[in-house]
């Protein structure tokens, strides 16, 4: 993937908003890159990192953590849309929640620029427990809100580790409020409630890995 | 240089003290350089002030789930004459929600806490669907925008994951009141709420008490609120 494209595509006003200090960008680039470097070579270097650059490694560890997740999601309605058993009336809403995850993972991988981790590789029959999950509707929808109430409890859990970034911060609760609108349409597809009670409730980034590792080859 | 004029008290948006006159009529928001003009008009003693700090913040979701607390009552009480058991059920159910949330504000913010607002749904239509469902999609989809834009504001951590415990409940309403409206459609997330980096709404509170102003008949003012433009 090409981060330059992937910053051409985000919204101007949010690039500007995210980006913070960039001073010492430009030289740690050119000092990673040796000092024969050409000038535009350093220049694209910069733009990659453009993001992670001056961020706590908190921050870093914490977005690459939700970029994880995002990718999970986005392969899993990838696949799922790659085939023809959605029935047509609910085929708009996966398409838009697919939609969202797509651009979850650019917008994550944007503001990591070099720093973002590789997309996983996942595997959603996990080890054969959810072998329909591509041909049997309910068995995705059970997978599907999983997943997506997996994510509002996981956003919902590091907050507290963005708070030193209030951009960031603002950016992940706008991400985890389309998670919770996933869930509920979700559940109400399922014939469920589109909530458990009054109040949602976190998960911490263990909980949430250890839900994530059946999904995940090792 | 005689016409320069040391104006940084005015351009530092921390020494500025915001009010808002929040009632049913009248919205103002005037910004003041921190005690170099007189607070014009509005007295502490006949307004509700949200307080500052993470106190005003908690002040500020306490007084929105106060209206989102007596609008629902109120469509539970007093149901449109069609209303689908399914319908009513998840009515009430978010109904109990907002009155959990505001008993929670309630009880954290004891002696600190705004007292009871008045409200004015005199624009709502409690005996039409469309009326009904319309006013939540707003305050639903208000909520949500409003907890996004405060979180920033929070100091205390513990305070945060409890608003992120309320508005990810706020955003499950959202959805399920738009998918009411328009089932089996993109609504729930649509493009008019969600933006094409699939980012939710997010709004400063001087935005949110703007849009909720005509529903709150008690003045309520935020002297002390950083952050709130």
């Amino acid at each position: 993937m090409n981060t330059q494209s992937i910053l051409g595509q985000l919204d101007p006003e949010l690039v500007s908003r995210l980006v913070g200090n960039r001073r010492g960008l430009f030289a740690s680039a050119a000092k990673s890159l040796g000092i024969f470097a050409s000038a535009p070579l350093v220049l694209a270097a910069a733009s990659t990192e453009v993001f992670a650059a001056g961020l706590p490694k908190q921050i870093v560890d914490t977005l690459n953590f939700a970029l994880t997740l995002e990718h999970i999601e986005d392969a899993f309605y990838r696949s799922a849309l790659e085939k023809d058993f959605i029935p047509k009336e609910h085929k708009e809403v996966f398409n838009i929640i697919g939609l969202h995850e797509a651009q979850h993972v650019k917008f994550l991988t944007g503001a990591l620029g070099a720093a973002a981790v590789k997309r996983p590789e996942a595997d959603f029959t996990a080890g054969g427990k959810y072998a329909d999950v591509f041909s049997n509707f309910e068995t995705f929808l059970t997978l599907s809100q999983t997943f997506e109430d997996l994510g509002v409890a996981a956003y919902k859990g590091q907050a507290g580790n963005l708070m030193e970034n209030g951009d960031i911060l603002t950016a992940a609760l706008q991400i985890h409020s389309v998670e919770a609108r996933h869930a509920a349409i979700v559940r109400r597809i399922g014939g469920k409630k589109a909530w458990d009670s009054a109040f949602d409730e976190p998960k911490t980034m263990d909980e949430v890995l250890a839900a994530a590792k059946p999904f995940l080859k090792a | 240089m005689q016409t320069h004029i040391d104006n940084s008290a005015m351009q530092e948006p921390r020494s500025r003290r915001t009010i808002l006159k929040w009632s049913g009529a009248t919205f103002a928001t005037v910004a003041l350089a921190g005690g170099l003009l007189p607070n014009f008009g509005i007295s502490s003693a006949l307004a509700a002030d949200l307080g500052e700090g993470d106190v005003g913040i908690l002040n500020y979701a306490y007084a929105l789930e106060q209206l989102e607390a007596a609008f629902y009552t109120k469509v539970i009480t007093s149901p449109y004459s069609d209303m689908p058991d399914a319908e009513k059920m998840a009515l009430t159910d978010i109904r109990d929600h907002e009155v959990a949330h505001r008993d929670f504000l309630k009880k954290a913010l004891a002696e600190k806490a705004i007292p009871d607002l008045e409200v004015d749904f005199s624009k709502v239509d409690f005996t039409k669907r469309e009326s009904v469902l319309g006013t939540a999609k707003v305050f639903e989809d208000l909520g949500v925008s409003a907890y996004n834009g405060a979180g920033k504001l929070i100091k205390n951590p513990d305070y945060l994951l409890a608003a992120g415990k309320i508005v990810s409940v706020e955003a499950r309403h959202a959805a399920t009141i738009r998918d009411l409206l328009q089932p089996e459609s993109v609504a729930f997330a649509g493009p008019d709420v969600i933006d094409k980096n699939g980012l939710d709404g997010a709004k400063p509170p001087a935005e949110v008490l703007k849009a909720a102003g005509p529903f709150i008949k008690t003045e309520v003012t935020a002297n002390s609120i950083v952050g709130m433009n």
